[in-house]
């Protein structure tokens, strides 16, 4: 810090105040003009799905439609060819599913890896935390043949089961044991509680916070999931809503408003998940970043 | 990472206890799934690329030593074009999206983290796409860059710019995917850099301004170098989440325009990996690539926990 003096020296053409002011509207319109870029795309798909195609190719681009239609709406509900409603119940099916069967195996291992005390604990563990620096390329053709093998293709548990194999949540979930105090479990067990009843009735109320987070990241994964559904949910009743974008996109030829309609089906709920539980989505990334 | 645990040793209370099966109880069911789908295909998938693998027809399988691997090195064959085009592929879409995923998140952290009233929700609007999915971002810029009726030509015409047929010759199919990629990522990074930043404690700043320290100068003498190892992670991330790359091309520009040599211009390795094993039935292949990729990933991991240890120390 040997720049002291540098910024007295400046001549001043404006005051303090005015300066201040001046930075603050720089400020905003950066600000702002990054949030219209983040904007106009989001906006784009909406008004795209409420157009009818003689609309989309016109001379002037109306950013609200001279004639707003649910049309495209409806002739992709109906079409039985890319029934995105039945992809609809089948990713949420899946998503939730994941997301239940995640919580319950992660919190219950994650409790082991915190609390109990058994030998291969540290093994155990010191080997899970190496996976998760594993690229999951590597699983890719293996985790393939053995759902394959287990006749899984095609079925929601091909797609649901190797869910439950991550480690992130049990890394996750244990990180948060840790900041629990020991008193509380102390004193149950002094009750005389066992380790189950402990878990259940001591310690799950206090990660309430932790496991929402836990199930808010695992939901939108599971729904977002593009690759895996894409390989193992092949026919088209059982496909979930990603892939079934890619099979929309290659059953129409130049409908953007129907692809858009599309879009909105598959985006509008993980916008409301975000709206209205941001606080654990941020969060998570967040914390992710700061074990760095 | 630093993922060390800062607690080992179990309470006292609980050693004494004999040893039971309940702890085996509580883990026994992510065990029983990570032992099938993380532990056991990390050798099931070395096996596979030492084999003539089709699913179709596992019977039919056939043990081939390094073959698949040495095809992949073998100067001049289709697998090689193919491969070692789509690693280019990759790397130049790590030179060309990288810089602004990691310029542009510290920027918007910044002018985040001078805490004018609002903040947060414009924090909430530049984090909002990356909550969308692969498929659909990649479906509206596809759309957006089209030439006929696409958002882009249709402004770059209005102010006399030229209006180029961005998703199917180069550059421009390449930096379509850039763009998509990085209006989707940017706001996670950003994200974490923020609360980087509104980790350092206020103390240094403050001491900066008693001595007069301009605002250049402490960026550079403070919040750079206390941003230092987090910089380190985002851009190691950054580089291997590149690696899984596949949606967007996928959707926007299919890896077109074709090369005359094999492979695509905008075909990266993951989608390169996608064709031999799912599309045509070379899953020996495929895995053979899977872990020369992955190996190349492990790598920047490796080289990253270095740097930051190194630092540790010094």
């Amino acid at each position: 810090m040997t720049t002291t003096t540098a910024t007295v020296q400046e001549p001043r053409f404006l005051s303090y105040r005015a300066r201040k002011i001046l930075t603050r509207v720089l400020i905003y319109s950066l600000m702002a003009l990054v949030a219209i870029i983040i904007i106009i795309p989001i906006i784009w798909m909406f008004s795209t799905s409420l157009k009818l195609k003689s609309q989309l190719f016109s001379r002037e681009i109306h950013w609200i439609p001279q004639v707003i239609t649910l049309d495209n709406y409806t002739r992709i509900l109906s079409n039985p060819s890319t029934p995105i409603g039945r992809w609809f119940v089948n990713t949420l099916i899946v998503s939730t599913i994941t997301t239940a069967l995640v919580l319950v195996v992660d919190a219950l291992a994650a409790y082991a890896y915190a609390r109990l005390e058994f030998p291969g604990r540290r093994v155990l563990f010191t080997m899970l935390l190496a996976t998760l620096f594993l690229p999951g390329v590597m699983f890719l053709v293996p985790n393939f043949v053995t759902v394959a093998q287990l006749g899984m293709l095609n079925k929601f548990s091909g797609v649901i089961i190797p869910a439950l194999a991550g480690v992130f949540g049990v890394y996750f979930m244990r990180q948060f044991y840790e900041t629990i105090p020991k008193e509380l479990e102390e004193a149950a067990y002094i009750d005389g509680a066992g380790t189950f009843q402990t878990f259940l009735q001591v310690v799950l109320p206090l990660t309430k916070g932790a496991l929402a987070t836990l199930a808010v990241i695992t939901f939108l994964a599971s729904w977002n999931d593009f690759l895996w559904a894409l390989l193992v949910l092949k026919d088209r009743a059982v496909q979930t809503l990603q892939p079934g974008l890619r099979t929309l996109q290659g059953a129409y030829t130049s409908e953007y408003g129907l692809m858009m309609a599309g879009a909105v089906i598959v985006a509008v709920p993980v916008l409301l998940v975000y709206v209205f539980l941001q606080r654990y989505v941020v969060q998570s990334v967040a914390t992710s970043g700061l074990k760095g | 990472m630093a993922v060390t645990a800062t607690r080992n040793g179990a309470p006292a209370a609980r050693t004494r206890r004999r040893i039971s099966l309940t702890p085996y109880l509580f883990l026994l069911p992510h065990m029983l799934f990570f032992a099938v789908f993380v532990f056991y295909p990390l050798f099931r998938g070395l096996w596979i690329s030492f084999q003539n693998y089709d699913f179709l027809r596992p019977e039919q399988a056939q043990f081939i030593g390094l073959d698949n691997y040495a095809a992949l090195f073998r100067a001049g064959s289709t697998k090689f074009n193919e491969f070692w085009n789509a690693m280019k592929v990759t790397v130049q879409f790590v030179l060309l999206s990288v810089p602004f995923l990691v310029l542009i998140p510290l920027g918007l952290a910044l002018l985040l983290n001078t805490r004018v009233k609002g903040a947060n929700a414009f924090r909430a609007i530049y984090f909002a796409p990356w909550v969308l999915s692969a498929a659909v971002i990649s479906l509206i810029w596809w759309w957006i860059f089209q030439s006929q009726g696409g958002l882009l030509n249709y402004y770059l015409k209005e102010i006399g710019l030229p209006t180029p047929r961005w998703l199917s010759t180069m550059p421009y199919a390449m930096w379509t995917i850039v763009i998509a990629t990085v209006w989707w990522t940017m706001g996670y990074n950003m994200i974490i850099l923020l609360a980087a930043l509104q980790e350092i404690p206020p103390e240094l700043y403050e001491a900066a301004a008693i001595d007069g320290a301009g605002r250049w100068s402490v960026f550079r003498s403070i919040t750079m170098p206390m941003l230092r190892p987090v910089m380190i992670f985002i851009l190691t991330m950054t580089i291997i989440a590149s690696f899984n790359l596949l949606a967007q091309p996928m959707m926007m520009t299919r890896g077109d325009p074709r090369l005359s040599t094999g492979g695509g211009a905008t075909q990266p390795v993951m989608y390169r990996i996608f064709d031999e094993g799912f599309v045509r039935p070379f899953q020996g292949s495929a895995a053979a690539m899977s872990f020369i990729v992955a190996a190349i990933m492990i790598g920047f991991s490796y080289a990253n926990n270095l740097i930051l240890r190194r630092r540790g120390e010094g």
